[in-house]
């Protein structure tokens, strides 16, 4: 909304300044009159650069309407107007305060004749004259235009502007962009190494294809420059797709870590693998799903915060789900793990069908907030917002279970069990409660993983479908020992997946990630960090 | 040899039952379909035929799981990668007889390759127009898999859910891969149209009848051969696998060993069952991978009660029926019906339908017999009875370990 309300204090004067600027209307209202008398082209350049050179924003619409041939001169009198049509009758617009001023049927105008070479000229002149806009934004958006069209004839106007910019950003890239068109000019040759070079610093995809043709038609030490700029943005843009390529691990990875971290707590601590898992996070998404649709209903001014509503209630009926199928289900079958993986895969088809009846088979479709949407860039790399949120939120989740692990007296009591069932009952831990409440947070913590994966994916019934077996390969993989485990088997499964996906394509990539973790675990059975113990199974 | 001295030794009572069944079946379901008018109530309608022969290949591959899970204790997630592995092999034998009859009437190519510009046909077609070779991949090709899977899994001790879940990550890979048009199976839409068989009409009801009389006596010849494996000295070393493997290691036996033998013969007759299967349904395409299809097989074996030959087959027969049925008459509810039966058995009927039934008839036993007999001290027969049912069930949680 700020941002919003800035934009137009910078723009209405802009748009209003026409009919504001009124001090030199004499003068400019000279030049534009001389328009009727203008027959010849040259004429009219003369003209266009007369305006131009006045540097007042006022000319904008005058050159913009010669530019599209609305620039008309009335017969009867030759005075100069911006004429919009309307039928037969064309409207006429005084071309400097902007105002309606009459009409006249067409037969009773001449237009303002303009070519090619014109409207080129127009458009140079034109963005000159943004060059010396108020807002910094405007001028950067001049000079971005003028970056990826470079015209030699544009190297007054920035060589004027860079010296009176004050804004370092827009100046920099305003003496990139006088480089790009230094580079097409037939300025002396060490002027263009120079500009090359600095167009070379620069890493920027957009400036290859302008290196290319100076490189196919320049000789010497020009051509061997270019050749130089060339190759040296290539590697930048190699490190930034290495870049690139991290970051969508990581991505993946924290989409996992959230998918698999649940996982990993109930199969740590009560040996049982949860089939259901993946519907624990299809139920999260259908929790935020409702609750959008009931902030959107109820109060649509909070539907920034319907995620932050979203989260507890997720966790909640996630969580409840999950200690109802531990209370009647699990605790039956105890000592059977397969068993359970059996009763909880029909669990999850229950579920599975259950949302399919009640919200239909299709995909619902779940907003992102205005703070999660968008992107922002490093360098060249793309950032999404909701991406970084997804990473942030999953270390966040990750960080609040290693505090409930290490350092609560329910933490100690999970590990307990976890490392010795019997010992830990002994003790007088009761045994039932830590796996009831145990299954009860994994379940709770796939809800709220629901709630983030609603933000990235689509939500439907089969969305726990789709993350389940990759969470149980980062269980496997990173092991029950410890969490870092599993933060360690989700980043580096995600990172191992987006590595290979360029190479390999997404499929056979995952393929081969499979493979790998199949072989992995022939040489560590139990994962990155397994427990250790005396014990011998069975 | 073993199977000479099952059959000397006499076949237990129930097996010999379900044998008639299945011999009487391959002769009768063929002569109610073909022989009988189709004005007499007892004509057999051409669609119950096929439907039929599927059961019998859901059984074949109900019964090759409970061989690794019921007797080995090796619960395998991925079954379902072997089972189309083999259909996958008949269904390139099959492809390779459409010749130029094809859409594209192409005489080397399959369509789905002519579609895809392939300009000759991939090396690891060769052969398949030869049907001696596809029956050898039939066997080789789920054989060689679960031979190399088993050999690196069983030596390197990883058991227990691990082994499930990576099997399940085997297929699921497996899946991905044939999923991929580059692959030279088809991609996503499979191996179909199929012409004909050993020259036979596919279409024809004669062959379709006699496709049910061979799926019947494989059926047959799976009962025998998993009766005699676990009735024979192996069988038993299997068992102690299944209920104390440390145990058995420390007696000197070698647990992978026989583990890999259970598991690559397993492969293999499923291998079979999915070579039967793509005749009688048509069609072979990467969905038989997917993860979800394994585990299905899994409750038809748990339904019908692992670790006995007849409850595989009747549980695949009982639950594809009720599937069938299902899937026509409510089919919303399906998926609500086999998530319950999933729940139901591993809750109430850990043993499926044969267990239970045995368990029954040993307490009604033991009931009877005290009357007869002098009351004894020793532990009565029915706790024996039971014990000995229960192997495997070892009370009380255990660690992650």
């Amino acid at each position: 909304m700020k941002i919003l309300r800035a934009l137009c204090m910078f723009l209405l004067p802009l748009l209003l300044l026409p009919g504001a600027a009124h001090g030199q209307d004499a003068s400019l209202g000279a030049i534009v009159a001389k328009f009727a008398d203008a027959k010849k082209f040259d004429q009219t350049e003369a003209l266009v650069r007369e305006l131009g050179a006045t540097g007042d924003p006022a000319v904008r619409p005058v050159l913009e309407a010669l530019a599209e041939g609305n620039l008309h001169v009335r017969k009867a009198d030759g005075t100069v107007f911006i004429v919009s049509e309307a039928g037969k009758e064309m409207k006429l617009i005084d071309p400097l305060s902007g105002e309606t001023v009459g009409e006249a049927s067409s037969s009773a105008m001449k237009k303002v004749r303009v070519n090619n070479g014109l409207r080129r000229l127009i458009r140079d002149v034109l963005s000159a004259l943004t060059l010396g806009a108020k807002s910094a934004n405007v001028r950067m958006a001049a000079v971005n235009t003028m970056f990826a069209n470079p015209d030699p004839e544009s190297i007054e106007a920035l060589d004027a502007a860079i010296e009176v910019e004050t804004d370092p950003a827009v100046k920099s890239r305003m003496e990139q962009a006088r480089a790009a068109a230094v580079v097409l000019s037939d300025r002396p040759e060490k002027d263009r190494i120079d500009a090359v070079e600095l167009l070379g610093s620069l890493g920027d995809r957009g400036v290859l294809s302008l290196l290319a043709t100076v490189e196919a038609n320049a000789e010497g030490d020009l051509k061997q420059a270019a050749a130089n700029a060339t190759a040296k943005i290539r590697s930048v843009l190699a490190a930034w797709d290495v870049a690139q390529n991290v970051w969508f691990g990581i991505s993946l990875g924290s989409v996992l870590l959230l998918a698999a971290i649940g996982l990993a707590i109930t199969f740590g601590v009560m040996g049982v693998i949860n089939m259901a898992h993946g519907e624990m996070v299809m139920v999260g998404a259908y929790t935020t799903f409702v609750v959008q649709g009931a902030v959107r209903a109820f109060a649509p001014a909070l539907h920034d915060w319907s995620l932050a509503f979203a989260l507890p209630l997720a966790f909640l009926v996630a969580g409840a789900i999950g200690v109802a199928i531990e209370r009647g289900i699990i605790r039956f079958l105890y000592g059977r793990p397969l068993e359970t993986l059996l009763a909880t895969w029909g669990v999850s088809l229950v579920l599975q069908q259950a949302v399919r009846t009640i919200f239909g088979p299709s995909n619902r479709e779940v907003g992102n907030p205005s703070w999660m949407s968008g992107s922002f860039e490093i360098g060249h790399l793309a950032i999404t917002w909701n991406r970084l949120w997804i990473v942030a939120f999953s270390l966040g989740v990750f960080a609040l279970l290693l505090f409930i692990f290490n350092r609560t007296a329910w933490g100690l009591h999970m590990r307990a069990v976890t490392q010795n069932r019997r010992m830990a009952s002994s003790m007088g831990i009761r045994t039932p409660w830590v796996d009831a409440f145990t299954f009860g947070l994994g379940s709770g913590i796939a809800g709220i993983a629901g709630v983030a994966l609603s933000q990235v994916g689509n939500v439907s019934p089969n969305l726990g479908q789709g993350y389940i077996i990759d969470s149980f390969m980062v269980v496997v993989f990173g092991g029950v020992g410890n969490l870092w485990g599993t933060l360690l088997g989700a980043f580096s499964l995600g990172v191992a997946n987006k590595f290979l996906e360029p190479y390999a394509g997404a499929v056979l990539g995952k393929i081969i990630v499979l493979v790998l973790i199949i072989l992995f675990i022939q040489k560590r059975p139990r994962g990155l960090f397994a427990l250790k113990g005396r014990s011998v199974e069975a | 040899m073993i199977a000479a001295r099952f059959l000397r030794d006499g076949i237990d009572r129930r097996i010999g039952l379900l044998l008639a069944i299945l011999l009487a079946a391959a002769v009768l379901v063929p002569l109610l379909n073909l022989a009988v008018p189709p004005t007499s109530s007892f004509h057999m309608p051409t669609y119950l035929v096929a439907l039929l022969g599927k059961y019998l290949c859901y059984a074949m591959l109900a019964l090759s799981l409970d061989l690794v899970w019921g007797y080995c204790g090796i619960l395998s997630l991925g079954h379902g990668a072997f089972f189309a592995l083999g259909g996958y092999a008949m269904g390139m034998y099959l492809m390779r007889q459409i010749g130029a009859r094809g859409v594209y009437g192409n005489p080397d190519l399959p369509d789905f390759m002519v579609f895809l510009n392939w300009k000759e046909l991939p090396w690891y077609w060769y052969g398949f127009d030869q049907f001696w070779f596809a029956a050898l991949m039939v066997m080789l090709a789920p054989g060689l898999l679960a031979f190399a899977f088993g050999w690196l899994a069983f030596r390197s001790r990883v058991t227990g859910v691990y082994l499930s879940i990576i099997t399940q990550a085997m297929t699921y890979a497996l899946l991905l891969a044939f999923f991929r048009n580059d692959m030279g199976f088809g991609g996503n839409n499979g191996l179909t149209d199929f012409k004909d068989i050993l020259g036979f009409n596919l279409q024809a009801r004669a062959t379709r009848a006699a496709l049910f009389s061979i799926s019947a006596l494989m059926l047959s010849g799976a009962v025998i051969i998993t009766a005699a494996l676990v009735s024979s000295k192996y069988g038993k070393l299997m068992i102690a696998v299944r209920d104390a493997e440390s145990r058995t290691r420390f007696l000197g036996w070698r647990p992978e060993n026989i583990k890999l033998f259970a598991f690559t013969i397993s492969a293999v007759m499923a291998g079979i069952a999915g070579a039967l299967y793509v005749p009688q349904v048509g069609i072979i395409n990467p969905s038989e991978f997917s993860p979800a299809n394994s585990i299905e097989i899994v409750i038809w074996t748990a339904v019908g009660g692992r670790g006995t030959i007849l409850g595989p087959v009747i549980g695949a027969v009982a639950v594809n029926w009720g599937k069938s049925w299902f899937t026509a008459a409510m089919p919303e509810l399906w998926l609500f019906a086999l998530g319950g039966l999933f729940i139901a058995v591993t809750l109430l009927l850990p043993k499926g339908i044969v267990g239970t039934w045995d368990e029954w008839r040993a307490a009604r036993r033991a009931r009877r017999l005290p009357n007869e007999l002098a009351p004894v001290s020793e532990p009565s027969l029915a706790e024996a009875a039971a014990r000995t049912a229960r192997h495997s069930i070892d009370p009380g949680p255990q660690p992650a370990e």
